[in-house]
């Protein structure tokens, strides 16, 4: 019997129900695990996505024929049941089940085990092969307790308040942003955001996710909270001084996983780096491979050489499945054409 | 260590020097002497040499984690750094160790080198108990000597001079040379200032920028000193107390490499200190700078190398005659001086001929005839001029516009990208080394790796190219498709056994990406093998 996903030209495709997952190019029938531009693209005809996301996902593919799942509810599609389970990587992200004749398959999605907020907790799906994303698949990538995170956060605010400048906080537009504003301590002063953070705060309120008051960051609403504003805004706007100028001289931090590395924190020239990720972190790609019960793994995303090594040495049937963007590192060095803000040298989405 | 590892990662978060320098401020003056002087000695660029083989360090951290070897390999290569990989990989620890920074690096730095694998296995493993995730990144920085925290000596000296209360100059001055990190030398580097300085310790160095322009903007020639810019070891030369110490410019006492240079020793007045430079010198010409080389670095130099590579000191400037510092008299007054100190020694009957040389004055009626001199400079084995004010000290460090380095236009060829490799640090996780390959016919031989003269962009740009143009892979490497062209501008060649070209290429950067060629445009190695006969050092 053939595998239940295989990588075909246009990315993940099960032929038993003849559907693609996160197809990179317009399909028949797409399952989009979420609205991130390097999961969720134009042109399919039809759509599958979890009844959660649906306003994120709509306020980025605009008007498109799509059905919606709850958590855990099956649809039938050709010979396989298919249905969607919380991935915990952003509002509405999804891990895909399928199930023919008894064979389990699960397809994370992006996904990360630590809470968060704003996303619904990631679930484990039980499964005979499990298709993981693997963005951090190496050791040196774990991540610290969010709560500290937040906490530091916060304390940098402060002391940025304190000495009388702006905050201004570089996270990706969809998920990272929302869950940063979260996170915060909302009461300790105004709130701004970028317009494509703006945008995405508004479709997570339309699908009921309660979000602390911001506003839009104009140059009125710079000047009126100088000094006192944490502003959240996408990475590529750090690259555009004509954006920056009316926050003064504001201090700049970046959340992100990849801040985990010196270097790449340096790269941002940031004024600080937070360990802020929304993928597993290398110990829980491994809690999921584990608690899964899966034997066999397929990677993708990410550095998957050296996991599905890994895996092998310790008992797994592993294999690295290539994705459009490249299969190794580069993902967060723009190789995603972000339909949003697709700027050099932005972290992949939600990283 | 808590204070120290504080002052790295404030160090290391920031790129405002402002910043930098206010927190080596506070350090120096709040941490006790005892410590403050280590942390002096390792942020002055000195190091714990051979503390660790750091092949036995990445096996203790995988037995320790229970990662294979290859894994530890393999986060390296992302990372890019590897104090910080281990300290990434051993599992966190919050908190730090209450052991003062002198209690380290005295007992668990320096004294690593004396110590058996096995001993050295039981303090690293101790340490890593000890100290907080924080602390173990600086501590593998110190223990693998790559201790540099983007604050050069410069800075440092500007945040040590602030917080003693003293010149930079004077800082710069006693902190240069040799010193135990003692209490004692601390008391030595922050005292008030008086005349008494150390007989061992050169001055610093002053260095010159790179003139790019050319010199319309530099006014009449007339007051400025030519000389040759010579293709050596810059260093200075000093007599005091009966005692002869030659420094190079990293600091290096280099007396015991140049043997011969010693026998001026007896001829030469005490109270003297000369800059110049170490020549590989025959017939009345320069060697080339290869030659040079195969003197470095040796703990004895033979007979024979002696023979085959002689040197001199080819001296630019007077620093201190009969005990008394001249710098701060203008540069003519130096030359002078200069002059009558060389002739004094070298009419001295007992003096060894041919060690000691005054740089040339090199003469010319304007610019123009300079210029046109310049063109010549490499058939002379020199580098091009170096254009000196007449009326400037010798000041510290690298003003502008006392020293110019006027130097010839670099040679150049056009080479095909052929090898990749991810960077280090702030360039961990980009392909930033190259390797590049010119004609063989068929087939592009490598000629030259080369790491600079890219702007950040073309780096990222490049890095995607690469990724998406892999041939093929061998662990860290990358062959790509020989598509891109890029102008290598580089200073010299040689024939070298290593290269599969044959040749070598002395300081290759990236001058240009020529988007516009094809690979088939790029340089043949008979062109290359045309410009090492011109210009190779032929041997």
């Amino acid at each position: 019997m053939s595998d239940l996903v295989q990588v075909a030209e246009d990315g993940l495709y099960c032929p038993a129900g003849d559907f693609h997952i996160d197809p990179w190019r317009g399909v028949e029938r797409a399952v989009v695990t979420h609205a991130h531009a390097d999961h969720a693209r134009w042109g399919s005809e039809h759509y599958l996505a979890s009844a959660s996301g649906e306003a994120i996902l709509r306020e980025r593919l605009g008007d498109i024929s799509l059905e919606t799942l709850d958590w855990a509810e099956t649809r039938r599609i050709g010979e396989v049941i298919v249905s969607l389970h919380p991935a915990g990587h952003v509002r509405g992200s999804a891990q895909v089940r399928l199930e023919r004749d008894g064979e389990v398959w699960v397809v994370t999605g992006d996904y990360k085990v630590h809470p968060d907020p704003v996303a619904e907790a990631f679930e484990v799906v039980r499964c005979h092969t499990l298709v993981s994303e693997c963005t951090f698949g190496l050791p040196v990538y774990r991540w610290p307790e969010p709560e500290g995170v937040y906490q530091a956060i916060d304390d940098w605010w402060r002391e940025n308040r304190e000495a009388g400048r702006t905050s201004v906080l570089f996270a990706y537009a969809l998920g990272k942003a929302q869950h940063v504003l979260a996170a915060v301590d909302a009461s300790a002063g105004p709130l701004l955001a970028h317009g494509a953070v703006q945008k995405m705060n508004e479709a997570h309120r339309r699908a009921g996710v309660e979000l602390p008051e911001t506003r839009y960051a104009d140059t009125e609403a710079a000047k009126e909270t100088r000094g006192e504003a944490l502003v959240i805004a996408p990475p590529s706007s750090g690259g555009r001084p004509g954006w920056m100028k009316k926050f003064g001289r504001p201090s700049t931090a970046f959340a992100s996983g990849w801040m985990r590395v010196r270097g790449r924190r340096r790269r941002r020239s940031a004024d600080r780096g937070f360990v802020l990720s929304d993928h597993a972190d290398w110990d829980g790609i491994l809690q999921v491979v584990r608690e899964s019960g899966a034997e066999r793994v397929g990677l993708t995303h990410g550095k998957t050489e050296p996991m599905v090594r890994w895996l092998r040495e310790n008992g797994w049937d592993a294999w690295s499945l290539p994705t459009r963007y490249e299969g190794e590192a580069d993902v967060d060095e723009g190789a995603v054409d972000e339909e949003v803000e697709a700027p050099e040298g932005t972290e992949a989405p939600g990283s | 260590m808590k204070r120290f590892t504080e002052l790295y990662h404030e160090l290391d978060a920031t790129t405002r020097t402002t910043l930098k320098v206010e927190a080596l401020e506070r350090y120096f003056r709040e941490a006790p002497p005892a410590d403050a002087v280590w942390a002096l000695w390792f942020l002055s660029g000195r190091r714990a040499k051979r503390a660790v083989n750091t092949t036995l360090l990445r096996s203790w951290v995988a037995e320790e984690t229970g990662l294979p070897l290859w894994m530890v390999e393999a986060c390296y290569a992302e990372v890019g750094d590897l104090a910080e990989t281990l300290a990434l990989l051993l599992p966190r620890a919050e908190g730090g160790t209450e052991l003062p920074l002198r209690e380290v690096a005295a007992e668990r730095v320096l004294a690593l080198r004396d110590l058996e694998d096995e001993e050295k296995r039981n303090v690293v493993v101790d340490s890593w108990n000890r100290f907080g995730t924080r602390e173990r990144l600086v501590w593998h920085k110190l223990i693998t000597g790559g201790f540099r925290v983007g604050a050069g000596r410069k800075l440092v000296t500007r945040a040590l001079a602030r917080a003693a209360e003293l010149p930079p100059a004077v800082v710069a001055h006693r902190i240069t040379g040799q010193w135990d990190p003692t209490p004692d030398s601390w008391e030595r580097i922050v005292r008030p200032e008086d005349a008494e300085g150390s007989a061992a310790r050169p001055y610093p160095f002053l260095l010159a920028h790179p003139l790019n322009d050319g010199p319309d903007e530099l006014g009449a020639l007339e007051d400025w000193q030519v000389e040759w810019k010579w293709d050596g070891i810059r260093a200075q030369l000093l007599h005091r107390g009966g005692e002869f110490l030659l420094w190079s410019r990293g600091e290096e006492l280099v007396t015991h490499q140049f043997p011969e240079l010693q026998e001026l020793a007896p001829v030469l007045p005490d109270g003297l200190v000369l800059d110049g430079e170490v020549l590989a010198w025959r017939d009345g010409e320069p060697l080339p700078f290869g030659a040079l080389q195969r003197r470095l670095g040796r703990k004895k130099v033979g007979e024979t190398l002696r023979t085959e590579v002689p040197v001199v000191f080819q001296a630019y400037d007077v620093l201190e005659r009969d005990g008394e510092d001249l710098r701060s008299r203008p540069q003519a007054e130096r030359r002078a001086l200069l002059e009558e100190v060389v002739e004094v020694v070298s009419s001295t009957p007992l003096a060894p001929p041919n060690l000691l040389k005054v740089s040339p004055r090199v003469e010319a009626s304007g610019w123009a005839a300079l210029g046109a001199l310049r063109e010549g400079a490499r058939d002379r084995g020199v580098e091009g001029f170096m254009l000196k004010r007449r009326d400037g000290e010798y000041a510290v460090g690298r003003p502008r516009g006392l020293w110019w380095k006027w130097k010839v236009d670099p040679l150049e060829l056009d080479a095909v990208l052929i090898y990749a490799q991810q960077g280090h640090g702030r360039r961990a996780g980009l392909y930033t080394d190259y390797t590049f390959g010119v004609w063989r016919g068929e087939e592009l031989v490598p000629v030259a790796k080369a790491y600079t003269g890219l702007t950040d962009k073309q780096i990222r740009t490049l890095d995607r190219w690469i990724r998406r143009n892999t041939r093929e892979r061998f662990g860290p490497v990358r062959s790509v498709e020989p598509e891109q062209v890029f102008q290598l501008a580089f200073d010299g060649i040689r024939t070298s056994s290593r290269h599969k070209s044959g040749v070598a290429l002395r300081f290759p950067r990236m001058a240009r990406w020529r988007q516009e060629k094809a690979a088939s445009e790029a340089t043949t190695l008979e062109e290359v093998e045309a410009l090492l006969a011109r210009y190779g050092d032929g041997d």
